[in-house]
């Protein structure tokens, strides 16, 4: 077996300096009769690397690859042209093979790393502090709403209408095991968003609003006037970012005062990977660092007086304070958020204001080009690289029928609104560098047969 | 002279030895590293664009004004900055990484070529189903293997780690409770467990108890009997536990807390040890996480990602999350969410992440299994424990080894610090092991052991490699019950000597600040 470097001769001289006269011996602790007598039944023998690479490729081609059609599917995960070296660099065995550093002294390539991803994620947020990152956007938007609890002894929470449906849902279920109480609300097929029946429902018992930004419709909705009402009332914004891309083009939630800014760090430097292994943003103000769920690296400086760096304000994590932690979360996303880190520092600022302008540029020549299908109009007001189509026709079917013309042509709110009728004629579409103006025309076609 | 006025490259002192010191820091293929704002610059970009198309702008009244202040490097200096920085990383691929519990094994490059492939790695997961068939059935054939592996009667495939994987078990038996109106408020958890344990069941609404260890380091049946009652949901157990002993009462366990209502969680950490040898489900066990990046050798990658499927009782799959892939009697595959969740799975808790989990570890893990396959998955098990005796057995007499004469070990071997002299500890043993090239033990946890070294060779270390590192920790044994002090100032070859961990937590320096312009020009 390929993998297994002990030789059979190996394995006797080492059972003899154990004292044992098999191997079976080392498994006396399990009952005999509940010991298996062999291999497993059901499961094949070992496999060469050919034949396990067949049947994967196989399994491979089954699927039909996002970079191999008009692609314009978005909604929590974006398609982006992610730079050779990015995939080069995270392979390296001293990443990849490596693990949390809980020895700084022969981990700083790690914890170096994750400092300085923190330090991106904060400033792309535009926040003081962030932690070394979250399984994903919608984990980390639950840990936001408890670390709100925390902070403000409260626990009501109001989730605006425009938050992606599946991270309500993952608030929901973890709401119905606590005392927490969830206000959440369907979108509606307009372009204006609903940040005025936000700011009318918060009061005193009022821990956090919830506000996507831009939403899952792809509006971009003001922040600063839901932070100014939720602080008047001591309670906590916090801002939910799927498109961290957006970021190079429109103001950072921070700015606009939210508290804790939680992100999807997927657009940046990891594929789309049929939705993971994805890397959650978590940033926050420094006040609140101790109330903080995951990871945190910070710097330091040896015996030596040189700098180095660890990890820091253990006594939040489970590890340390096992009940009292801040957070269960132990394992995060290393690996995803140093691809994160190595996109973003090619990027640079200049790259990502670059990068976003196209992407709103191509999204504008998207949106324009639709708009001129009879019966088909954009409900945006304002949008970064998403916008939401409404058709004169239900868009799930429609979906369905443009993939037969071999479109990936976006998503459909009946796939993310099940059974909700107000919504069913609306089409989520997503249009980055990715997409040529080839692509559009062909989305357009498509679209355009398939309204008739 | 200053090379670099932030300091991180500081022309170095002598140190003991008499080392000639470097214009640079650096000493030869050791080199030192700025941060990436130290040498970045906000104007410099290692992407070209294609020309910008003019369009009239659709964003709205909220475009940016301020700078971001992100840093960017040119594509060369990008590659050298974290090429750099990775040889100040030990990895697997270096050496021996004997982390107790945390099972670091080799990572097969088949599995990460695989991963990679456009048709797993560039599919969209809203995508419509027609289209990511092959995707659906990577889910459906490992969560069908684990199934065969653990004897167990369903699988929730979506929770993203470990900790993640408890929170679901943990859910789907509060639901279980639930829905037959029993309120139970008390989780029962092991001292020996680890950190997760106590705090997801915290996490998850319940209130936390102890149950003591016995002086052979196993759960104490008669503590744990005497404490079950109609207040207490579940057990958390690890088998094998946290000493790296199996449970040899594990059934029992599993038929007392039956008998009194409630349910066996078990963290599977471990489930290297015995995978192929045992199944979990004829243990009674009624919900178990398996770390994928553990077991099946997806990559740990600096910490995650990882993935924890938690395999489920006949008793609890009625309650496992949304979404899940089934296979339909035509061949094709299915996602099952919430909208047809009412036909199909009317009693699931809920939705635990955005997506359908870590499927880019489901391609890697599913490559190990098929890979390994039943023969090697027996054979991983039996080498991990084998390796795990051999470093026992070849420490014992030099390491005080607390539960040595209780019999064999499974994966890992557990030793303590009793008998080190000068005040020297744990610490500082595994400290002199990085001098020597080796990856530290799992240092004082758990908990149950005084000072624990908690050692877990892993199946895929040669006997050669073992016989290496087994003469490093006896000289450095040797030297810590003479109280030899040198061993405090351990390590001295890494790239940093110990860290000074006490100030970063007193003030916490989290992010990177410009030095102040007077600073700057000193």
């Amino acid at each position: 077996m390929r993998y297994l470097p002990l030789s059979d001769a190996d394995r006797s001289e080492m059972l003899q300096v154990i004292g044992a006269g098999s191997i079976d011996d080392l498994f006396r602790d399990v009952p005999a009769d509940l010991r298996l007598k062999g291999p497993i039944e059901g499961l094949p023998m070992h496999a060469s690397e050919m034949a396990v690479e067949r049947h994967m490729t196989a399994l491979s081609r089954k699927n039909m690859v996002a970079g191999e059609a008009p692609f314009f599917l978005g909604c929590g995960a974006y398609r982006h042209h992610v730079p050779a070296s990015v995939d080069h660099i995270i392979q390296r065995g001293e990443y990849l093979t490596s693990y949390t550093p809980y020895q700084p002294e022969i981990a700083q390539g790690t914890l170096q790393m994750l400092f300085e991803f923190q330090t991106q994620v904060a400033r792309l947020l535009g926040c003081e502090v962030a932690n070394a990152s979250m399984y994903d956007g919608s984990t980390a938007m639950w840990e936001a709403i408890v670390m709100a609890h925390r902070i403000t002894r409260r626990n009501r929470t109001i989730i605006s209408s425009g938050v992606h449906p599946h991270y309500v849902g993952v608030a929901r279920t973890m709401a119905k095991f606590t005392e927490d109480k969830l206000q959440a609300s369907l979108p509606e097929l307009t372009g204006e968003t609903d940040a005025e029946k936000l700011i009318a429902a918060i009061d005193g018992e009022t821990s956090a609003v919830v506000v996507q930004y831009p939403d899952i419709l792809g509006r971009i909705v003001d922040l600063a006037p839901i932070a100014e009402a939720a602080h008047a009332a001591g309670a906590l914004l916090i801002a939910v970012v799927t498109e961290p891309v957006a970021l190079g083009l429109i103001k950072s939630p921070g700015e606009m005062g939210a508290d804790i800014v939680v992100g999807e760090g997927q657009s940046i430097g990891v594929g789309l990977q049929f939705g993971g292994p994805y890397v959650g943003l978590f940033a926050t103000r420094q006040k609140f660092v101790r109330q903080m769920p995951g990871r945190l690296a910070g710097e330091t400086v040896d015996a030596e007086g040189k700098r180095g760096f660890v990890l820091t304000l253990s006594t939040r994590e489970q590890h340390i304070r096992r009940e009292k932690a801040t957070s269960n979360i132990c394992t995060n996303s290393g690996l995803c958020a140093l691809a994160f880190s190595i996109h973003m520092s090619l990027l640079g600022e200049k790259g990502l204001r670059q990068l976003a302008q196209l992407n709103h540029a191509r999204a504008c020549e998207a949106a324009e080009q639709l708009e001129t299908i009879p019966g088909v109009t954009v409900i945006n007001e304002s949008f970064f690289n998403e916008f939401t189509v409404n058709l004169p026709v239900e868009a799930r079917p429609a979906v369905h029928a443009m993939v037969q013309k071999g479109v990936l042509g976006g998503v459909s709110l009946g796939r993310l609104y099940p059974g909700v009728d107000a919504l069913k004629n609306g089409l989520v579409i997503a249009v980055t560098e990715t997409s040529t103006s080839e692509d559009i025309a062909a989305l357009k076609a498509a679209l355009e047969e398939v309204v008739q | 002279m200053t090379v670099n006025p932030s300091g991180w490259r500081p022309s170095a002192p002598a140190n003991e030895q008499g080392e000639a010191q470097t214009v640079t820091g650096n000493r030869a293929l050791m080199l030192e590293e700025p941060l990436l704002f130290e040498i970045g610059k906000t104007d410099q970009t290692g992407v070209d664009f294609a020309e910008m198309p003019e369009r009239s702008s659709r964003i709205g009244s909220l475009e940016r004004s301020k700078p971001i202040d992100l840093a960017g490097l040119s594509e060369p200096e990008a590659v050298r900055h974290y090429t750099r920085l990775s040889r100040q990383n030990y990895a697997i691929d270096l050496g021996l990484f004997p982390l107790g519990s945390c099972t670091m094994k080799h990572n097969p490059r088949l599995n990460e070529k695989v991963a990679r492939l456009p048709g797993f790695a560039d599919v969209h997961p809203l995508q419509p189903q027609e289209t990511v068939q092959g995707a659906l059935q990577v889910i459906n054939e490992l969560a069908f293997w684990l199934l065969d592996l653990t004897g167990m009667h369903g699988v929730a495939m979506s929770p993203k780690a470990g900790a993640h994987g408890e929170l679901c078990g943990l859910l789907c038996i509060r639901a279980a409770l639930e829905a037959r109106g029993d309120k139970r408020e008390v989780v029962l958890v092991p001292e020996s467990a680890h950190g997760t344990n106590p705090a997801t069941a915290a996490f998850a609404g319940y209130r936390v108890e102890n149950i003591p260890a016995n002086a052979a380091g196993r759960v104490d049946l008669d503590a744990l009997k005497a404490r079950l009652g109609p207040d207490v949901a579940a057990v958390m157990i690890t088998n094998p536990n946290t000493c790296g002993l199996f449970e040899p009462d594990m059934k029992a366990i599993s038929d007392a807390v039956h008998a009194a209502g409630a349910f066996v969680y078990c963290d599977g950490a471990n489930f290297n040890a015995i995978v192929g040898k045992v199944r979990p489900g004829d243990l009674g066990i009624d919900a178990m996480h398996i770390n994928l990046h553990k077991t099946f050798s997806t990559p740990h990658g600096g910490g995650g990602p990882g993935s924890g499927p938690v395999v489920l009782s006949e008793a609890l799959a009625p309650y496992g999350p949304l979404p899940f892939a089934a296979k339909y009697p035509d061949g094709s595959y299915k996602m099952v969410e919430e909208e047809n969740a009412g036909d199909e799975h009317p009693n699931a808790f809920g939705r635990m992440v955005a997506f359908h989990g870590q499927t880019g570890m489901f391609t890697r893990a599913l490559a190990y299994i098929l890979s390994h396959g039943a023969d090697g998955l027996k054979q991983v098990a039996e080498d991990a424990v084998l390796n795990a005796n051999y470093v026992l057995r070849s420490l014992e007499d030099v390491l005080d080894a607390p539960f040595a004469e209780s019999g064999p070990c499974m994966h890992e071997a557990i030793f303590s610090d009793k008998g080190f002299a000068g005040g020297l500890s744990t610490i500082d043993l595994a400290k002199a092991l990085i001098d020597e090239g080796f990856h530290p033990m799992t240092m004082y946890f758990p908990l149950v052991v005084h000072g624990a070294m908690l050692i877990e060779p892993t199946e895929t270390e040669s006997k050669a490699g073992l016989d290496q590192f087994i003469a490093a920790v006896r000289a450095i044994a040797e030297r810590a019950k003479a109280g030899d002090q040198s061993l405090k100032g351990a390590p001295v070859h890494a790239p940093r000597r110990r860290l000074d961990e006490t100030l970063a937590a007193r003030k916490p320096i989290l992010t990177y600040r410009e030095p102040e312009p007077a600073q700057a020009a000193e």
